[in-house]
């Protein structure tokens, strides 16, 4: 090794060193527009033939939307888990998700032709968003309800992926590949800790159950189909989630079994007039999170630091 | 997988990681193509996990070696497709994580089809301690400082240390 690539290495062990070097090199973009779609290959892969580019795009924003508002709320983890090891598993899952969800908004992006992955996660409105409730729901910091709320979510999105993985969109295809090995940890993290406090002492044990009480709820609509759905599955592009139901359940009565707690018998919640959130219609809590996601983005349009 | 042989494929593989800085790009599988014409040149990187931040770096860090080394034009771009598996690190950067202190990760092979299965109990996967040596360790956390890390514990000498999770 020479004496430069010596040197080179050895500055690249210095994070503020090597953040010098970048700023003023040809990309100092570090808040917006780090242009994912410019150097990520897939994104610009044809539409699949016989496709709709609406319809596509409409469900990278489903996929895309329940990742990413589900990073959110798990943000909100961030200087507030009760130990440092579990605030960067929670920090770590977000991360995982929000780079999913960067690759369905660009692509929703290139195939609408209009705008890109910042204009869609940060200038959208609430009807816009095309994400289930389970992903807005907050968790008031009650690490049972952030845990219960993984474990229903991480359960269903897995079964998703791993169906996706075959998908005739090469973006949804290639998502889903990363995905099912990040969401495999993510499972498990959450159903470890639903069996550790449901089977742990009397008080855990009745706070995750009351946790898992308040999402419960939410589960139905993981399972409805909505019209794009529908046509993009007999397209073999996007899964029915209809199909996962099965699986998402044996997995859900394999860890409350293991956790000693009852799958909560509640009303699911309902739509309104047929709509829910894959057609915009969210609760009152969507608009609490972009408004702490949106608000910078809002008030400094472009810019960069 | 990587076509050139020249001057932008040394230069290119001797970026190292920007977290991991004891493995270059080529030791740790993410570089997956290097195509020179002329003055131009082509690098083609995969992410470790979706979100990982460091591909940014890599980026721009690929573009200041490349540029160093002569080339006028450089264009990085990123493929997910296949997934990066832990399997791709070379038994070279497998040494060099041994070597900082970080256990190798497990082969991991390939995945069988179908669902994936639950795993309530952490695994009793032997990952022995990267420091004294003793095969029984313990995992602390799934989730270290980096995504692609977890955090372990080894009964004997009691030392905490990371372990590169399989992937």
């Amino acid at each position: 090794m020479n004496a430069h690539a010596h040197a080179e290495e050895e500055d690249a062990t210095n994070a503020y060193q090597s953040l010098a070097e970048t700023v003023g090199h040809d990309d100092p973009r570090w808040a917006f527009g780090s242009g994912v779609e410019d150097v990520q290959a897939e994104i610009t892969s044809p539409v699949p033939e016989g496709v709709d580019p609406a319809d596509l795009a409409q469900y990278c924003l489903m996929v895309g939307d329940d990742a990413l508002i589900c990073s959110q709320r798990l943000t909100e983890w961030v200087s507030n888990a009760p130990e440092l090891e579990e605030e960067v598993a929670l920090a770590n899952i977000a991360l995982d998700l929000l780079g999913q969800a960067r690759v369905l908004l660009a692509r929703a992006a290139h195939v609408r032709g209009d705008g890109d992955e910042d204009t869609i996660a940060y200038r959208r409105t609430e009807s816009e968003f095309r994400n289930v409730a389970l992903a807005e729901l907050g968790d008031g910091l009650d690490f049972g309800r952030a845990v219960a709320r993984l474990l229903l979510f991480s359960t269903w999105r897995l079964a998703l992926l791993q169906r996706l993985l075959g998908s005739r969109d090469p973006v949804l295809a290639a998502v889903a590949g990363k995905g099912v090995k990040e969401l495999a940890y993510h499972r498990d993290y959450a159903a470890r800790w639903v069996v550790r406090l449901g089977d742990g002492t009397p008080t855990s044990h009745g706070r995750m159950q009351a946790a898992l009480d308040v999402v419960w709820p939410h589960a139905e609509e993981l399972f409805r189909t909505s019209d794009v759905e529908r046509r993009l599955a007999g397209a073999g592009v996007a899964v029915d989630p209809a199909d996962v139901r099965a699986e998402v359940d044996a997995v859900l009565d394999e860890v409350l079994a293991a956790a000693t707690l009852i799958r909560p018998q509640r009303p699911a919640v309902g739509t309104i007039g047929g709509r829910g959130g894959r057609q915009g219609v969210h609760t009152e809590q969507l608009g609490h999170v972009l408004a702490e996601m949106q608000s910078l983005a809002r008030q400094h349009p472009g810019a960069t630091w | 997988m990587v076509t050139a042989t020249g001057t932008a494929r040394a230069a290119a593989a001797a970026v190292v990681d920007p977290e991991m800085p004891m493995l270059t790009l080529a030791d740790l599988g993410v570089l997956r193509d290097v195509t020179e014409l002329g003055d131009a040149v082509s690098v083609t990187i995969t992410p470790t996990y979706s979100g990982c931040p460091a591909v940014d770096v890599m980026r721009d860090d690929l573009r200041a070696a490349l540029t160093a080394a002569g080339f006028a034009r450089v264009e990085v771009r990123t493929v997910l497709s296949p997934p990066w598996s832990t399997d791709w690190i070379s038994d070279e950067g497998r040494r060099k994580l041994a070597d900082a202190g970080i256990a190798p990760p497990g082969r991991v092979g390939l995945r069988p089809a179908g669902p994936v299965p639950l795993t309530l109990t952490a695994p009793a996967d032997v990952v022995p301690c990267p420091r004294c040596g003793a095969p029984a360790t313990e995992e602390t956390s799934r989730f270290g400082p980096t995504a692609c890390t977890a955090l372990r514990r080894c009964r004997s000498c009691r030392e905490p240390f990371e372990h590169m999770k399989e992937l």
